[in-house]
């Protein structure tokens, strides 16, 4: 059986979710391994629930948030733009591979932006392989 | 009081000793505990043998207050030794609670480690190749050292715990606090904490507790508290010196940032709190003041190390818990 990664998506209302609506009811065909999870702002995602999302064998976390100068609530995006580089800066000092998260500004016009952003995704997190996150923490608490 | 005497265990896993000395730095409340308590084992302060502990029945200790992270298969095989000869198992100090300052090592392989510490070191002698093997054969005699592993555990990945006293090392109030509430519990004075309680600690973060002013967060760079005049009454993160109060829970009396020194997040996080270092994460990039990626990136080489402040006590405790580099 082939790997089909599996990836959560946390989207914004206002931009990325009502884009990957407008991918829907465009009818664009784009890989089905994003699990869309709606928040209010980018802002909102804690940096908790990709290193949570990654912890439950999460194999890829797609974050995306309106476009900078764009935010439903003015500000919202830039905190998540802040946040991101150290976010990754962690995730490097963890050992896990840049392309596993990824941030990306999709407004509610770009249905076709946002298929193409995971077709692209999905394709480098397969490219990964699975991630040995989940397993390799349940090893170490079965033997030593 | 009851007549008889609690049966009590003190000991040690990966730790550096700082945790017997806060309880010995309760002062004259430790004659208390001589006078409430048989102790049983206590490497630093009193004797006991391994032996002694095999030979007790089970539940035999009424508590047994580890400190330490677990590091090899000594650290682990005392943890569950005791636990099974224990009423109350506590985790006592960061390193227990949460893996502490031996957890950091978590983020480096064990070879690395070993190659620092016995191969690559500037101290060592040229040449000198000795390195440790769990079995070796000297002289036909069989010697056996503890199994370094590959990674370090917290207290609670191993064994059940009952109660966690969190701190590096925990304030002597609290130390004290929290030896009154299990002799209560012990001898029905009082009611025992639920199980899994954190005590000795309050349930709110340490920036509730601190007295500086605090006020809407910009910060256009970071300080190391050396780089700057620091303002006594003004929050540290506001001044841009890199503060772990607003992730930690509070039960250490705010010292850190009430001697100007920032809080390094020894208590854990805060109370609803999943992964310390990302809430931390969260708090201190939020605040940076600019929308420019270029002048963020560039904000943020003046935390050159961010993930080794945010988990200083608690890389096991974290979600990720260990490097996963293959």
């Amino acid at each position: 059986m082939t790997f089909e990664p599996k990836i959560v998506g946390f989207l914004c209302n206002w931009c990325s979710y009502t884009g990957a609506d407008l991918a829907g009811t465009s009818r664009i065909h784009y890989a089905a391994n994003v699990r869309i999870i709606r928040v209010m702002c980018s802002a909102r995602i804690d940096p908790t629930f990709v290193l949570k999302a990654l912890h439950d064998g999460a194999d890829g976390v797609l974050i995306c948030g309106c476009h900078p100068g764009d935010c439903h609530y003015s500000e919202g995006n830039y905190k998540m733009m802040r946040r991101y580089p150290l976010l990754k800066a962690l995730l490097a000092d963890y050992g896990i591979e840049k392309d596993r998260v990824r941030l990306e500004w999709v407004s509610a016009s770009e249905g076709q932006r946002f298929a193409d952003i995971v077709n692209d995704m999905t394709e480098r997190v397969r490219a990964l392989g699975p991630s040995s996150i989940k397993t390799a923490l349940a090893t170490d608490m079965a033997e030593r | 009081m009851a007549d008889k005497k609690l049966q009590i265990a003190i000991y040690w896993g990966a730790a550096c000793g700082g945790c017997d000395v806060s309880i010995l730095d309760t002062n004259e409340f430790i004659l208390d505990v001589d006078a409430l308590c048989d102790v049983r084992l206590w490497p630093l302060a009193a004797d006991g043998k391994y032996k002694d502990v095999e030979a007790m029945a089970d539940g035999e200790l009424d508590v047994t207050i580890m400190h330490g992270a677990v590091r090899n298969s000594e650290n682990e095989h005392m943890a569950k030794l005791l636990r099974q000869k224990s009423k109350i198992f506590v985790a006592y100090g960061s390193c227990a609670y949460m893996g502490g300052i031996p957890g950091l090592a978590n983020l480096v392989p064990r070879e690395e480690i070993f190659a620092r510490a016995y191969l690559d070191n500037p101290s060592i002698e040229p040449g000198n190749r000795t390195v440790p093997l769990s079995e070796t054969t000297v002289n036909g005699h069989d010697l056996e050292i503890p199994k370094f592993y590959d990674r370090v555990y917290k207290l609670d990945q191993v064994v059940d715990v009952d109660y966690y006293v969190p701190g590096c090392p925990p304030q002597p109030d609290q130390c004290k606090a929290a030896i009154l509430a299990l002799v209560g519990a012990l001898t029905g004075t009082a009611e025992a904490p639920p199980k899994g309680a954190v005590v000795g600690a309050f349930d709110r973060a340490l920036c509730d507790d601190c007295q500086r002013t605090k006020t809407e967060k910009k910060i256009k760079r970071f300080y190391r508290p050396w780089q700057i005049m620091q303002d006594p009454d003004t929050c540290l993160m506001e001044q841009g010196i890199l503060c772990a109060g607003s992730a930690t829970r509070s039960g250490c009396g705010v010292r850190c940032p009430n001697s100007g020194i920032p809080c390094r997040g020894c208590y854990g996080p805060a109370p609803n709190v999943l992964d310390q270092g990302a809430k931390l994460l969260s708090a201190v990039s939020s605040i940076i003041d600019s929308k420019d990626p270029q002048e963020i990136d560039q904000i943020l080489e003046g935390l050159p190390d961010f993930t080794s402040f945010a988990n200083r006590y608690g890389v096991p405790a974290s979600l990720l818990q260990r490097s996963h580099r293959q």
